[in-house]
C-alpha cells in the first residue's frame, strides 16, 4: 500500500515536473514577490463604486480634444471605460469596497499635445467638493478608500517642472486617498507610500500592427531614439535628464554598437524588435513609454533612472527581466552591457517572451484578461481589507481643507 | 525669496517657447514692489541686454564667478554624490543658479527628502569617448548567440543536409560559374555535400576549383566530352545529373538534393526554403534568357511589345518557370517560359550570340528527398518510380519523369510566389583560350617596348623571343605584359597608380603596357 502511494506520488512528480520543464524550455513562468501574481483575477476580491459626476469633469473635456485618447495619459480615460463595464462595479455604494471619481485630469492641452496641469488642482479640489458634499463616503473616511487615476508627470504634485511639483507636493486633499499614478521615484514627495504605480498608455493596436516575425535575427546591440538635450527648455544641458541623455549622447556616439539618434523613424516598432537592448532613460520624469514598447517587443530594457519606481513593481519583478544602470555609471554604459554573462540575456529575453507580461504592460480596448486594467484592480485587492482606522468618529477631521497655495483654492 | 522670484520669472520664460501656461499668478508669491525688486528688475534687463549683445547668457556667467570656488570643467570627471544635509552653494558644483539651491533646500530639508538632487548636474564624459575593440568583439559575440538561440527557438528545429547536383566541363567560363556556386554553397548554414560531374573526364582543373572551397565534394567524372550545341548540352547534362543521382543513391546520402547548374545564382532564401520539403517540391525559377547582349535585347523587346498588341490578355511574358497553384494553394500546373517569341532567334551553338532558351522544364527548380532515390526507405510514397530501375533511353527531360504522379509534388516558396534562384546561361566564344588554371605561370614573354618611355634612366627593352601567344578572348585586342624586372622597377616609381590605372585598362593599344606604371600614358590615350 505504502509503495504503491508513493509510487504513484513520485509518477505525479515526475509529471509535473516535466511539464513544467516543457515550459521553461520557451518562456519562464513569472514569480513575483507574492507568487504568480500576474494571472490573478480580481473579480470576487473587490467592488468598486464609481461616482455620478457632472460630464464637466470628463465627457465635456474629451469632446474639446480628443487628442486625450490617445496621448500616453490616456490612461485615466480607458480606466473610466472599463470600470463602467467591469463585473467589479458595484451600483450599491454601500457594499463598495473601492470609490473611483471618474475625473481627467490630464485632459487640457497645448495645440502641441502636451498636458497643461495648472487647473487641475482646481478640477480635483471641485471635484473632491462635490463628492463628500453629495455622498457620505468621502467624510466617512476622508478618502482613505477611495482612489484616483493622476497619470501626469509628477502624479498628484501636478506640476511637470519637478522643482515646482516638489514644493507643492502632493495636493493635500488626496493625502489619503490612493494615488494610481505612472510617476514613482522612491523617497519622493509626489510618491505615497500606498500608490500604485502603472505604465503609461502605449496604443497596443498600432503595437500589434508592426510586429515582425520572432525568427527575424536581432543584430542591433542598443537601440535608442529621442531627444538627448531639450533645447527649447535647457539649452546649455545638465537639467533635462539630469544630465544623463546627454552623457548616453556624447559617450556613445561614435560606437557602432549603439544605434542611437533623435530620429523619428517610421521603423520604430519593427527596429525595437531588432535590437538587444532598448535604452530607458529618464527624462524630465523617470518613467517613459519606452519600457512599455521595450517589454512589448522582447527588448530588454535598460533603465537609466535613479531610485525610479517601476510599474507595479509588486508583481513584476523587474530586476531579472531589465538591466538598472546608476546615472552615473552611464559613461562605462558599454563595458557594463557587454560584461552581462549571455546565459543572463538568454534568460531576460525568455522572462521578457512570457505574454503575461506583455498583457500586463497594455490597456487594450476591450480589456483583457491580465492586462494592465486587472493588474491595478488586483493592487487595488491587495490593500484590501481596509484597516478600521481608515474610518474617522463623527467630528474628526484629518484633512486640511485650506492647505495649499492659495491659487488652488479658487473655484473651478 | 527675491532671489526665487528671480528664478521664477526665469523658469516661466524659459518655459514659454514649449508651453505657455495660462495661469502665472499661482506660482509667484507675491512678492511686493519693493525697492530691491526693482533694482533686480534692473539688473535683470541689462544682463538681458548684455547677454543679447555677447550671444550668450552673460548672467550665469557673473553668478559662477560670484558663487561657485570650485574652477573644474563642466564635461569632466564625475560629479560627487550630494548628500541632502550639504545643500551649499559651494558644493552643488558650478552654475547652478542659487536661488534654485535655496528653494530646494526649504523644500527637501524639512520632508522626507529624495536621495537624488534636483537642479543642474554635470554631463559626464569619459575620457576616451570611443569604442573598445574588446568590448566590441564580445557584443558581437553576444549578438550571434542571441541570434543562435532564437534560430533554434523560432526557426528550423532540425536541419537536413543539402546534396548541390552540378554538372560541368572545362571551358572558358567554368571558373567564372563554379566560384559562384562554390561561394554560395560555402554560404549556407546546414551541412552540405556537394556532388560535381564532369563531362570529359575528372580533371585537376576542375578539382583544384572545387578544392578551394572546403566543402565536403563527390567529383564524378564521365567520359562523353561535352557537344556544341546548347540542345545536345541539356540532354548530356541530364545524363550527368541522373549519375550523380546514382551516386547518392549508392552512398546512401540522406538530404535534400538540389541542381545547382554551375552558371546559375541561388538565393540564401533558398537553401532555408528547400528545408521545408517533404518528398519532392518545386521552386519558381527565374530564366535570364537574354546573356546580356544588348542588341539583341532590344529587338527582342520590340518584338515582344509587338506579340502584346497582338495576343490576347492571358499571355504572360514573365520569365519565370515554377508552379502554378489556385486559389487554395494547391499546385495546379506548371508556369514555362515562353519561348514564342524568341522563335528562330534562339541560340544553338554554344557560342552564339543570340538568346539561350531554357528547356520546358529546367531542373533547377526541383528539389528532392534524398531518400526518394534509395532501394528501401520507410514511408516512401507510392507515386514514386523507383529509381533503380530507370530507363535513360526512355527519355528522361525533367525531374517529374522520375515520379509517377506529378500533381504530388510540392510547391515551395509561398506557392511559386517567391523567386529564389536565377537560370542563366553564358558561355565564352568557342575560340576563347584561358590560362590552365588561371595561373600565368611561366610568366609570358610578349614585351614590346613602349615607344615613348617617361622615365629616361630606364632604357627600353629589347624584344625578347616570345613563347606563347596568349590573346584574351572576346576582344581580339591583345595585351602584352612587362617582363619581370621592369614590372618590379615600375612598382616602386608608382605604386599609387596601380589601382586607378588597372581600371582602365581595357582601352589599350598594342603598345600600351599592363599593370603599374604610366597612368599619365592612359590620359593621354
Amino acid at each position: 500500500m505504502k509503495n504503491l502511494s508513493s509510487l504513484s506520488a513520485i509518477i505525479l512528480f515526475l509529471f509535473f515536473s516535466a511539464s513544467s520543464a516543457e515550459q521553461t524550455v520557451r518562456t519562464e513562468r513569472i514569480s513575483g514577490s507574492a507568487g504568480d501574481v500576474l494571472e490573478d483575477n480580481p473579480v470576487g476580491k473587490l467592488k468598486v463604486y464609481v461616482y455620478e459626476l457632472p460630464s464637466k469633469y470628463n465627457k465635456k473635456l474629451l469632446q474639446k480634444d480628443p487628442r486625450c485618447l490617445t496621448h500616453m495619459f490616456a490612461a485615466e480615460i480607458f480606466m473610466h471605460r472599463f470600470l463602467l463595464s467591469s463585473p467589479v462595479r458595484t451600483r450599491n455604494p454601500d457594499e463598495a469596497d473601492w470609490f473611483y471619481t471618474p475625473i481627467y485630469p490630464t485632459c487640457d492641452l497645448t495645440p502641441t499635445g502636451l498636458p497643461l496641469p495648472f487647473k487641475s488642482p482646481r478640477m480635483m479640489r471641485s471635484a473632491i467638493q462635490l463628492v463628500s458634499s453629495n455622498w457620505p463616503y468621502w467624510n466617512r473616511t476622508e478618502g482613505a478608500d477611495h482612489f484616483f487615476v493622476v497619470p501626469h508627470d509628477f502624479g498628484a504634485c501636478f506640476h511637470y517642472q519637478e522643482e515646482k511639483a516638489i514644493e507643492r507636493g502632493i495636493l493635500p486633499l488626496l493625502q489619503r486617498a490612493t494615488l494610481v499614478q505612472t510617476f514613482g521615484q522612491r523617497n519622493h514627495v509626489c510618491l505615497d507610500e500606498g500608490s500604485i504605480t502603472i505604465p503609461p498608455f502605449a496604443p497596443p493596436q498600432k503595437m500589434q500592427a508592426h510586429l515582425i516575425p520572432p525568427d527575424i535575427p536581432r543584430s542591433i546591440f542598443v537601440y535608442f531614439r529621442g531627444l538627448f538635450y531639450d533645447v527649447n527648455n535647457d539649452p546649455e544641458g545638465g537639467y533635462y535628464a539630469r544630465g544623463a541623455r546627454a552623457a548616453v549622447w556624447e559617450n556613445f556616439k561614435n560606437n557602432p554598437l549603439f544605434d542611437i539618434s533623435t530620429d523619428h523613424p517610421t521603423t520604430y516598432y519593427e527596429d525595437m524588435q531588432r535590437a538587444i537592448f532598448c535604452l530607458c532613460p529618464l527624462g524630465w520624469a523617470p518613467w517613459s513609454p519606452r519600457l512599455v514598447e521595450a517589454v512589448v517587443f522582447g527588448c530588454i530594457p535598460v533603465i537609466i533612472a535613479d531610485d525610479i519606481v517601476l510599474p507595479f513593481a509588486d508583481a513584476i519583478p523587474w530586476e531579472e527581466i531589465g538591466v538598472f544602470v546608476a546615472e552615473k555609471d552611464v559613461p562605462e554604459l558599454d563595458t557594463i552591457l557587454t560584461s552581462i554573462p549571455t546565459e543572463v540575456i538568454l534568460r531576460k529575453q525568455r522572462l521578457l517572451a512570457n505574454p503575461s507580461m506583455k498583457r500586463a504592460m497594455l490597456f487594450p480596448q476591450p480589456a483583457q484578461p491580465g492586462d494592465a486594467f486587472h493588474q491595478i484592480l488586483n493592487g487595488l485587492a491587495r490593500k484590501l481589507p481596509h484597516d478600521k482606522s481608515i474610518y474617522l468618529k463623527a467630528g474628526e477631521k484629518a484633512l486640511n481643507w485650506t492647505a495649499g497655495p492659495t491659487g488652488d483654492l479658487k473655484p473651478w | 525669496m527675491k532671489l526665487s522670484a528671480l528664478h521664477q520669472s526665469y523658469l516661466n520664460r524659459r518655459s514659454n517657447s514649449f508651453r505657455s501656461p495660462t495661469s502665472v499668478d499661482s506660482s509667484v508669491d507675491g512678492s511686493g514692489k519693493s525697492l530691491i525688486a526693482v533694482f533686480w528688475l534692473i539688473l535683470h534687463c541689462l544682463c538681458c541686454l548684455i547677454s543679447l549683445v555677447l550671444g550668450f547668457r552673460f548672467s550665469r556667467l557673473v553668478f559662477f564667478f560670484l558663487f561657485s570656488t570650485s574652477s573644474t570643467n563642466l564635461y569632466s570627471a564625475p560629479f560627487p554624490d550630494l548628500p541632502v544635509k550639504h545643500l551649499d552653494v559651494h558644493t552643488l558644483g558650478r552654475r547652478l543658479e542659487p536661488g534654485a539651491n535655496l528653494t530646494v533646500a526649504s523644500g527637501t530639508t524639512t520632508t522626507k527628502s529624495s536621495r537624488v538632487v534636483v537642479g543642474r548636474h554635470g554631463i559626464r564624459i569619459r575620457p576616451w569617448p570611443h569604442p573598445n575593440p574588446v568590448e566590441v568583439m564580445k557584443a558581437h559575440q553576444i549578438i550571434e548567440r542571441v541570434q543562435k538561440e532564437q534560430k533554434s527557438v523560432f526557426g528550423m528545429k532540425s536541419s537536413k543536409m543539402v546534396i548541390a547536383v552540378t554538372p560541368t566541363y572545362v571551358r572558358t567560363f567554368q571558373a567564372l560559374h563554379l566560384t559562384g556556386v562554390m561561394h554560395s554553397l560555402m554560404l549556407v548554414p546546414y551541412d552540405l555535400v556537394w556532388v560535381v560531374v564532369e563531362a570529359g573526364g575528372a580533371t585537376n582543373e576542375t578539382a583544384s576549383i572545387i578544392a578551394k572551397s572546403g566543402l565536403r565534394t563527390i567529383h564524378v567524372g564521365i567520359d562523353q566530352r561535352m557537344p556544341n550545341t546548347w540542345e545536345d548540352r541539356s540532354k548530356l547534362e541530364v545524363f550527368m545529373r541522373l549519375q550523380a543521382l546514382r551516386v547518392v543513391r549508392e552512398e546512401k546520402l540522406d538530404g535534400i538534393v538540389m541542381f545547382a547548374d554551375d552558371s546559375n545564382m541561388h538565393s540564401m532564401e533558398f537553401f532555408d526554403e528547400i528545408q521545408n520539403v517533404k518528398w519532392f517540391g518545386t521552386v519558381s525559377l527565374g530564366i535570364l534568357a537574354h546573356s546580356g547582349n544588348a542588341e539583341e535585347m532590344v529587338m527582342s523587346m520590340d518584338k515582344r511589345k509587338e506579340m502584346e498588341k497582338e495576343a490576347e490578355e492571358d499571355s504572360s511574358s514573365l520569365p519565370v518557370q515554377g508552379p502554378a497553384c489556385n486559389s487554395t494553394d494547391q499546385l495546379v500546373g506548371w508556369h514555362i517560359f515562353n519561348t514564342l517569341p524568341y522563335s528562330g532567334k534562339s541560340a544553338v551553338y554554344i557560342d552564339d550570340v543570340a538568346a539561350v532558351l531554357p528547356e520546358k522544364l529546367e531542373w533547377s527548380g526541383f528539389v528532392l528527398n534524398s531518400r526518394l532515390l534509395w532501394e528501401e526507405a520507410e514511408n516512401k510514397p507510392e507515386w514514386v518510380k523507383d529509381f533503380g530501375s530507370l530507363n535513360e533511353n526512355e527519355g528522361v527531360e525533367s525531374p517529374l519523369s522520375l515520379l509517377k504522379d506529378p500533381s504530388m509534388v510540392e510547391p515551395l516558396g509561398s506557392c511559386g510566389r517567391q523567386v529564389l534562384l536565377w537560370w542563366l546561361r553564358v558561355e565564352a566564344r568557342a575560340d576563347s583560350k584561358f590560362p590552365p588554371g588561371w595561373i600565368i605561370d611561366p610568366p609570358l614573354e610578349i614585351t614590346v617596348a613602349a615607344k615613348r618611355t617617361p622615365w629616361p634612366d630606364v632604357p627600353p627593352e629589347p624584344p625578347t623571343k616570345t613563347k606563347d601567344q596568349m590573346p584574351l578572348s572576346q576582344g581580339g585586342n591583345t595585351a602584352v605584359v612587362i617582363p619581370k624586372q621592369q614590372q618590379h622597377s615600375t612598382k616602386i616609381r608608382k605604386p599609387k597608380r596601380r589601382s586607378k590605372r588597372n581600371k582602365h585598362e581595357p582601352k589599350l593599344t598594342d603598345t600600351t603596357q599592363v599593370s603599374s606604371s604610366s597612368s599619365k600614358r592612359q590620359e593621354r590615350n
